[in-house]
């Protein structure tokens, strides 16, 4: 578990600061409540710990590497380690955070997961977790998204799960979390609704994030044999935010300078005012009349129009800091990163590269040292890439 | 106790009472279906405060609400309109809680009190989170109408049923709003609130039929029928078709 401190447990209403809670109808706080109750319980059963660890190990492809990135380090003038979520199972963080919760869906009986996915990352990655441990899968999946991300249907398909495009609202990632949740009300006592990020009702914004917690944890580790005590920056992309919470988790006690990169338009934190959506209060894009607006990003995981509670918090009290990079500088970070490194990043990892690039030598000195969290790989993207490089789109 | 709590103990000397459900601003004549619907009976009226993301409403209802927010409706033009229409039977307004979160607190319980809204149902305000809302609204006797689930432990109705306003609302099934065929567990959940409070227990979600409507009354203090009016509206019923409708609710209740 990560200590108290910066990044300390919520209080017992799923509280950081003003941000959190539990915002769901009177059908759904059982399950919450219950939910609270058996994580407090296995994440402090080391017998439970033990074999999140060892499934991380022996199917999830941990520890990833920290690998130095010495001609970007040339280039940019500072000294950067890549933490390389690149190189877990279906290609990004995301399986630390479904292995935790189909493990413990499995500890409290339940017998069957429901997902939300935008471009269909977490929803592999759910489908992945449920056929290893024997579980029936549902991912509910905007319509839209169904369309564009046509291949990760069939490979949930191919993973046994059964995929739901929703057609209410703006037919994308928002509003499968909307139908999600419908659906969850009404299967709510066999069912574990795997949330894919830092967000949603307490427990699931501090038990994502405390899933996600090995990132930092192991990357504090691996600095050190580099002989790095503390990087002076700890880089992230924010959509909901689950990447970022996890290696920060890793520095928030540190000295090291925690930089969340948000798409410039799905910029919560830079754009968004206080409201309560999807169960939590956080900071949100909404109009004049707390109307949800739709985000906008060239990445589909950063396409989200809140952020996880416990970032709008860090951002309160100052510890961390969020930044924007539009559209127009990501496919040159990706780009970048593919050529002088033979990694070629996510789509949403190229926003944190873009932003390095950009600050490198003036926000972030000459000489700093630098940990990127590399939260995935960009096998998904690259059709699309290829059209945008075209000039097809 | 609210004013809301005062008027429901009179309802029809005791009498079940019938709560028609319409979204504000669904279409530009919206309060005559609601005038309609008091005339063939409806002793309590609730109204929808269309929200971008309605996580605990059905198809026919999140329709609704996108139909009503492109026509602009908001809180504010809501109010407004129920303010000069006056009815003569108690309004609760339904809405999500960014509505009144955006809007401000006591802004919003402020803007209920005097447009004469008499009571809320926010269904995403659950126990937990209850406070300070609550306060506010209490503060300007607007009545804030908590619901039980069928999931719902013993001890928390028994929480539920101590802070209860108005009426409690008996959710009949765990699903969200809709369309159904039976009256779901709406017995065990309204001898759950009985158990309780003295409050009464009104029935919602999936009151589709007059006939499911004689069925939940008879376990309960009345029902709220929402998703069967409001699909009548989006199929481009007239004002006097719906209060046909409410009229056979009203028939099967009597």
């Amino acid at each position: 578990m990560s200590a108290a401190g910066v990044m300390g447990p919520p209080d017992a209403g799923g509280h950081f600061g003003p941000f959190g809670g539990r915002f769901v109808p009177e059908a759904l706080m059982p399950a919450c409540l219950e939910l609270d109750a058996a994580f407090r319980d296995a994440w402090g059963d080391a017998s439970f710990v033990a074999e999140y660890h060892s499934t991380l190990r022996e199917f999830g492809g941990r520890p990833t590497p920290v690998t130095y990135l010495g001609r970007l380090s040339e280039r940019l003038g500072v000294e950067v380690y890549a933490k390389r979520e690149d190189l877990a199972h279906t290609g990004s963080h995301k399986i630390n955070n479904v292995v935790g919760q189909a493990l413990l869906t499995r500890r409290m009986g339940k017998t069957r997961v429901i997902a939300e996915t935008g471009a269909g990352q977490h929803g592999v990655a759910t489908a992945t977790a449920a056929a290893r441990l024997g579980l029936a899968c549902t991912v509910y999946m905007g319509e839209v998204d169904t369309e564009r991300q046509s291949l990760n249907v069939f490979r949930m398909e191919l993973l046994g799960a059964s995929v739901v495009p929703v057609t209410s609202g703006s037919r994308t990632l928002k509003d499968a979390v909307n139908e999600a949740l419908r659906e969850w009300v009404t299967c709510v006592a066999d069912t574990h609704y795997c949330i894919g990020s830092v967000m949603g009702p307490h427990p699931f914004p501090w038990m994502v994030r405390e899933f996600q917690s090995v990132i930092g944890v192991e990357a504090a580790g691996q600095l050190r044999e580099f002989g790095v005590e503390t990087p002076d920056f700890v880089v992230a992309c924010v959509g909901g935010g689950s990447n970022a919470a996890g290696v920060f988790a890793g520095f928030a006690d540190s000295s090291a300078q925690l930089i969340g990169v948000e798409a410039a338009g799905g910029s919560a934190v830079g754009l968004g005012t206080p409201g309560v959506l999807h169960g939590m209060r956080s900071l949100l894009l909404q109009d004049d009349h707390g109307q949800i607006e739709e985000a906008y990003s060239i990445s589909a995981g950063l396409d989200y129009p809140g952020i996880g509670p416990e970032h709008a918090h860090l951002a309160d009290v100052g510890r961390a800091r969020y930044v924007a990079v539009g559209d127009d500088v990501v496919i040159g970070a990706l780009q970048l990163l593919s050529e002088l490194e033979g990694i070629i990043p996510a789509l949403e990892t190229a926003h944190a590269v873009a932003w390095l690039a950009r600050a490198a030598g003036d926000e972030v000195p000459r000489g700093s040292t630098v940990l990127l969290n590399l939260s995935g790989r960009g096998d998904k993207d690259v059709a699309q890439v290829r059209s945008i490089l075209r000039g097809e789109s | 106790m609210t004013t809301l709590d005062q008027r429901l103990r009179e309802v029809r000397g005791g009498q079940k009472a019938l709560v028609p459900y319409f979204i504000g601003g669904l279409t530009p004549d919206w309060t005559n279906y609601v005038a309609a619907a008091i005339h063939a009976g409806a002793d309590v009226i609730e109204v929808g405060v269309p929200f971008s993301d309605p996580m605990m409403d059905g198809p026919v209802i999140q329709e609704g609400a996108l139909r009503a927010l492109r026509a602009n409706a908001t809180l504010e033009s809501i109010c407004h309109e129920v303010s000069v229409a006056a009815f003569d039977v108690p309004v609760v307004i339904m809405t999500y809680f960014n509505v009144l979160h955006h809007f401000g607190l006591a802004r919003s319980a402020d803007l209920l009190a005097t447009s004469g809204v008499a009571g809320v149902i926010v269904p995403d305000l659950a126990l937990e989170e209850l406070e300070p809302w609550r306060e506010h609204a209490s503060a300007s006797d607007v009545a804030t109408i908590l619901m039980v689930a069928p999931s719902s432990p013993v001890d928390r109705v028994q929480r539920i049923g101590e802070l209860a306003d108005g009426f409690v609302y008996a959710a009949a099934r765990m699903a969200v709003t809709g369309r159904s065929n039976d009256v779901g567990d709406a017995r065990r959940v309204v001898e759950m609130v009985r158990a309780a409070t003295t409050t009464p227990a009104y029935v919602g979600i999936g009151i589709t039929t007059p006939d499911q409507a004689r069925d939940a009354a008879a376990l309960s203090d009345g029902v709220i029928v929402g998703s069967a009016l409001v699909q009548r509206i989006l199929d481009g019923e007239t004002a006097s078709d719906v209060e046909s409708a409410v009229r056979s609710f009203r028939r099967a209740l009597d």
